[in-house]
């Protein structure tokens, strides 16, 4: 990007033009953030306060219990979510890549759930998840009679529902990102591993593979930002519970500030968040910047 | 990597003419074997929906979700939309179908056309403390919302600004920038560069040349930004949540009120009504758009 563009110097129009942008980055980021932070070393409980409580609010915070079910609920939903949605889209997107036909259907069906709100995924799941009157019921009148499927209501099992859900609406999204992917592989290097005898299944797996990597981190970012945002689908499908078996920060934050008035745990909690973040786009950005710095654009 | 990247994912086009009719083989029917279940798993859930909310109540008490309703109704889908409750009031979805209307249109507007903006300056002018704005709105993309959201409260409760539609505009405004902004900037840097230079030298100004030269260039991002902001500001429910003000809440915080909410016994004919009149906008735009929608994920992915 350096060096091959020189636009002119800059009119005062310019200027003008990127004045929103710059506001917006200065005060709805910068300041948002480091208020947050700031906030986050105070003792605020209802309002904001301007005093020092050095780390008192992340002691309470890791020594809150319901935070640790949170994060220990969002750690679980990240593994089986994230290495779920890479299989079934890896899958997806290899056996849509076979020449099918009517492979434009196939692709519609495996996206249309993308284009939907959290919120109504959530509604749908916890319906058919209805222990009483959903999948479970119809497992039963179908003729398996001690049938059960009641996870939803489930302790140690409702978070996995979340995954399902959560699952269904999202893979289609791998499935896409892979598949333009799989796009750009060379397809002269199936016909050398065929004469090879390399079967299909290896040729994926060894050759193709590795050369979707960017692709694959690509996916696997933009599914980890969604793991540590997920909020509306646990809200609507099971509002944390049963009990506190599906919480997870988001919620733990949201409930802080906006119902029991403790800002300064609330702020303690989004920091973390913030630096959960950080970690998890701290290598794509290093990888971005030397790719850069190689001069690849 | 981002322009090799945005070109193979913008068109997941058929790479090569399918080998003329083979042998049908066992592999064949494996993989389509495959891709058939695939799409039940996806389409089961549409169809659970679509058949709950025709059925009448006693036939989902007493059947199978599965089912085929024996006396079909529609009246779920007229209580959905006009008489359904959020908590006291009982106004249907239709409320916040309409608000989420008002919260849309403005928010698309204003999101789309500073994106452009953005975009189109950071290609071509040089404005050096807009390259520092523009990394750290980059990063910003990645931030989740809860990190932000108290100081904006604060923020516009200060200049009583809080909970109205000008509210959650801006907040939509706000955090839509970064990826417009990145959707614009990436499309315009890929224009060649002698065609503004030679805009420049018939003495067209800023503004002249965006809206002369590079709006009517750049028709088909704009699509694929109006795709993109239409479906994520509808399907927000956070923002809304907080910003909007009760008065105004979009269409997915009412549905999960309605659903929530209820009283006694729930009603799963209205709800899955209700979640569809709610699925609606983003379906259609879905259904309609098809590869543009795509391009938008290309746009998403590119980010990262």
């Amino acid at each position: 990007m350096k060096n091959t563009r020189t636009g002119p110097k800059a009119a005062w129009s310019a200027h003008a033009a990127l004045l929103p942008m710059g506001i917006t980055v200065l005060v709805a980021y910068v300041v948002s953030i480091l208020w947050t932070i700031r906030i986050s070393f105070s003792t605020s409980k209802m309002l904001p306060k301007s005093d020092w409580a050095g780390g008192l609010q992340y002691v309470n915070l890791f020594t809150s219990d319901r935070w640790s079910t949170a994060m220990i609920n969002v750690a679980l939903f990240g593994l089986f979510f994230i290495s779920g949605a890479l299989i079934i889209g890896f899958l997806l997107a290899v056996f849509i890549d076979q020449k099918v036909r009517l492979e434009g259907v196939f692709r519609t069906i495996y996206l249309y759930s993308f284009a939907i709100s959290f919120v109504a995924c959530g509604v749908v799941w916890q319906w058919m998840f209805n222990p009483q009157l959903g999948i479970q019921r119809s497992l039963r009148a179908w003729g398996w009679e001690d049938a059960r499927f009641d996870w939803i209501t489930t302790q140690d099992m409702a978070i996995y529902c979340v995954v399902i859900a959560v699952l269904w609406h999202s893979s289609g999204l791998v499935m896409a990102i892979l598949l333009a992917g799989l796009r750009g592989v060379d397809e002269e290097q199936w016909k050398a591993a065929r004469i090879e005898g390399v079967p299909r299944w290896r040729y994926y797996m060894s050759i193709v593979l590795p050369q979707l990597g960017a692709a694959v981190g690509t996916a696997v970012v933009l599914l980890a930002v969604s793991v540590v945002k997920i909020f509306d689908a646990v809200v609507a499908m099971t509002n944390g519970g049963p009990g506190d078996a599906t919480d997870v920060p988001a919620k733990f934050i949201m409930d802080n500030l906006f119902e029991r008035q403790n800002i300064g745990l609330a702020s303690a909690a989004s920091t973390t968040m913030l630096v959960t973040v950080l970690i998890i786009i701290a290598p794509l950005m290093y990888v971005r910047s030397r790719a850069n710095a190689a001069g690849g654009h | 990597m981002t322009t090799a990247t945005s070109a193979t994912l913008a068109s997941p086009v058929r790479r090569s003419v399918r080998p003329s009719a083979k042998i049908f083989r066992p592999a064949r029917l494996g993989i389509y074997a495959f891709l058939v279940s695939a799409a039940l798993f996806f389409l089961v859930p549409l169809y659970v929906m679509g058949i709950t909310s025709i059925k009448p109540m006693d036939e989902i008490r007493m059947g199978n979700i599965f089912a085929f309703p024996v006396a079909l109704t529609f009246e779920p889908w007229a209580t959905a939309w006009s008489s359904a409750c959020t908590g006291l009031q009982c106004n249907g979805i239709s409320v916040g179908f309409w608000n989420s209307m008002r919260i849309l249109v403005p928010s698309l507007v204003l999101s789309v056309f500073l994106g452009s903006l953005n975009g189109y300056a950071l290609a071509f002018w040089r404005v050096k403390w807009a390259n520092w704005a523009f990394s750290i709105l980059m990063l910003g993309a990645f931030i989740p919302y809860p990190v932000m959201l108290y100081p904006l409260v604060r923020m516009f409760a200060s200049v009583n600004m809080f909970q109205s539609i000008p509210n959650i505009v801006l907040i939509h405004t706000v955090f839509g920038m970064p990826i417009m902004t990145l959707l614009f900037r990436n499309y315009y840097a890929g224009l060649p560069i002698e065609l503004f230079k030679a805009a420049r030298i018939d003495g067209g100004g800023f503004w002249r040349i965006y809206f002369n030269l590079m709006v009517p260039m750049s028709l088909p991002i704009f699509v694929v930004a109006t795709i993109m902001q239409t479906t994520g500001i509808w399907n927000d429910f956070i923002l809304g949540l907080i910003f909007a003000g009760r008065d105004n809440y979009p269409i997915t915080v009412q549905l999960n009120n309605i659903i929530n909410s209820t009283q006694g016994e729930k009603i799963y004919n209205v709800n899955m009504a209700a979640t569809l009149l709610t699925s609606m906008v983003p379906l259609v735009v879905y259904f309609v758009s098809g590869r543009w929608f795509v391009r938008g994920i290309a746009a998403g992915a590119v980010k990262g």
